[in-house]
């Protein structure tokens, strides 16, 4: 068996049992990378030889005798919005280019400490900032299951290359959906933990209330394995949580009798597409005939979460990108350069271009600040700064952001009801599969209602996980959520991986994938 | 609701965001449907709901107040787009000087 074949699982075991070295299982990825990222553009660098070195240095340790970490040999591809020391970290802005972080995401430490091996960093809509990877700086992901389509995101790129066998795992963040809608439209598993449960120490900021990291992988199985080495309690988050960390793969096996499985009525609606509700009813009937019982029950405030999302999310990101000064790191604009966006050397007139006062900017400063940040943002991050400011600024404040905060406490409690009668909440990912690159790109809006069931989740604080339960007669996946109470992430993969017992969704590759050598 | 053109100049100033004609337009086309669109939240009753910033119960965390390694002022410069090794150049702060 190829190691691209196997389970991340199984791969740490042949490693630690020496029946596959970590270099082979390392250059069995890079390969692929090498002969597929050319068309699908997951990867904005890979990092051959670092990769190889550090697989190399595994296979010593465990020559020497030497105790090995729990992921040895397990080739990683980390989200470009994770601090990397020792490579480029952009998050597909063209205002990061080149930037070379001086410390490494508490995520990428825990994995360096686990040995496992760093290949590359996945492509990404800019700052995390979309739902189809086309705001990406660096091009588009395609989408392995059909090249002219989007993978998702913004954890796009994560999820296109464990769909195409180019990584085996992969870490992506979610904000409002960024891990479980990429994973659904590529086939692929996706957690998204507890807000809390995964530091967010050296993850560039989008928005902090809600920013969550999570693994990314082909089971259930495996998402449980990164996840035991990238949880857990650190100083250098202050909203990390203090709960120790279950092993998580200890207790998948147990059937789910007893479970209790909440379904909302109100999430078949007529925007949902019926190949989609169809096969996410049989999921719900997969989960009947493994022990757990179905409950309908009411989220009576899941409408308005678009609409909280829009609010805070930018908000939060519009405080966050405040950072990006062109005076610490990050895009500067040259003196006296004009910037893209100004046909002709236009320069602003009190009122009409760029809000500076007096024909120009109040200072050389003020200038170099503005001229920066309207050269590196793409579009998307550009309009989520200007929606935030506009909410946070006086005489709207309190009409946007401080009424967005209250129903966000409604869209909580809704969570804090139901799971009075139920135990996980499941539903559909996202209303369709894939759709065409390019097809919601000119309209922000349609864009945003992509979110419709994965933004509460974040807003509410609690876990969520996606997977594959089925394919459209087209051939694309279908992805189905689950979601659970706070730290209640050992049934979130128990669940998953009892339904993964029962279906063979999550083994199929797409055809580029199954490509012959 | 709708944000005339001067609106959204304002904001691009309070957001250090420079912003063409063009973009002006554009931005205002669409920050006003965006605006129109979150705005639908105006129906919801959320009388006696206190706002909620954060998902957790969270208290302060607090740390001991000793000394802890930081970065050093080479790592801390090293991205920096002009630094002259022991500060951040940046141009001037008053005044609207063309120096850069």
């Amino acid at each position: 068996m190829q190691p691209s074949d196997m389970s991340a699982v199984d791969l740490v075991t042949a490693v630690r049992h020496g029946d596959l070295t970590a270099l082979r299982a390392t250059e069995a990825f890079l390969e692929r990378i090498e002969r597929l990222d050319g068309q699908i553009n997951a990867f904005l660098s890979v990092d051959r030889e670092g990769a190889l070195r550090t697989a190399a240095a595994i296979d010593e340790k465990r020559k020497k005798g030497q105790p090995l970490g729990p992921l040895a040999g397990l080739p990683v591809a980390v989200k470009d919005a994770l601090c990397t020391f020792d490579q480029p970290t952009t998050c597909a802005s063209k205002m990061l280019a080149g930037f070379r972080p001086p410390y490494d995401a508490e995520v990428v430490a825990r994995l360096r400490a686990a040995d496992a091996v760093i290949v590359g960093k996945t492509n990404m809509d800019e700052f995390a900032m979309g739902g189809s990877n086309e705001n990406s700086a660096f091009g588009p992901v395609h989408n392995p299951w059909d090249l002219t389509r989007a993978p998702g995101g913004s954890s796009g790129g994560s999820a296109a290359c464990v769909a195409a066998d180019m990584a085996p795992v992969a870490i992506g963040s979610d904000t409002g959906g960024s891990i479980r809608q990429p994973a659904g439209l590529c086939g692929i598993t996706g957690l998204k933990p507890t807000y809390g449960r995964v530091s967010r120490r050296g993850l560039v900021a989008f928005a902090s209330s809600l920013d969550q990291i999570g693994p990314m992988a082909r089971s259930a199985g495996d998402c449980a394995l990164l996840l035991e080495t990238i949880a857990g309690h650190d100083p250098g988050d202050a909203t990390s949580l203090e709960s120790p960390v279950p092993p998580y793969g200890a207790d998948l096996d147990r059937p789910l009798e007893g479970v209790r499985i909440g379904r909302v009525p109100a999430h078949f609606g007529a925007g949902l597409c019926p190949e989609v509700a169809h096969a996410v009813e049989e999921a719900f009937a997969a989960f009947r005939a493994a022990g757990a019982t179905i409950i309908d029950i009411d989220m009576p405030h899941a409408d308005a979460g678009v609409a909280t999302y829009y609010l805070i999310a930018p908000c939060e990101a519009s405080s966050n990108l405040a950072r990006y000064d062109g005076a610490h790191y990050g895009h500067r604009a040259e003196p006296g350069r004009l910037h893209p966006a100004e046909p002709g050397g236009h320069r602003a007139e009190p009122g009409k271009g760029s809000g500076a006062s007096g024909g120009g900017f109040e200072s050389a400063l003020v200038e170099m600040y503005c001229r920066s940040r309207a050269e590196g943002f793409g579009p998307e991050v550009k309009r989520r700064i200007m929606l935030g400011t506009y909410a946070l600024s006086a005489g709207y404040y309190d009409a946007y952001y401080a009424k967005a905060l209250k129903v966000r406490r409604l869209i909580r409690q809704d969570y804090l009801d139901a799971f009075e009668k139920v135990d996980l909440i499941g539903g559909p990912v996202s209303a369709t599969a894939a759709f065409k690159l390019g097809e919601k790109s000119g309209d922000p809006l349609a864009m945003y209602l992509v979110d419709l069931y994965t933004v509460c989740t974040n807003l509410a604080g609690v876990g969520g996980i996606s997977f594959p339960c089925g394919f459209t007669k087209g051939g694309l996946p279908i992805g189905f959520q689950l979601q659970a109470p706070a730290l209640a992430e050992p049934l979130l993969l128990r669940a998953t991986d009892r339904y993964q017992h029962l279906t063979d969704w999550h083994r199929r590759r797409p055809a580029i994938a199954a490509r012959p050598r | 609701m709708s944000l005339s053109r001067n609106d959204v100049a304002k904001v691009g100033l309070l957001a250090r965001l420079a912003l063409s004609e063009s973009d002006l337009d554009t931005m205002t086309r669409e920050l006003s449907t965006i605006v129109g669109f979150v705005g639908q939240l105006e129906q919801i009753d959320t009388t006696n709901v206190a706002p909620l910033a954060h998902p957790l119960d969270t208290q302060n965390v607090f740390r001991a107040d000793v000394p802890q390694p930081s970065l050093t002022t080479a790592q801390a410069l090293q991205s920096a787009p002009r630094h002259d090794g022991e500060f951040f150049l940046v141009p001037a702060v008053l005044g609207d000087s063309g120096a850069n």
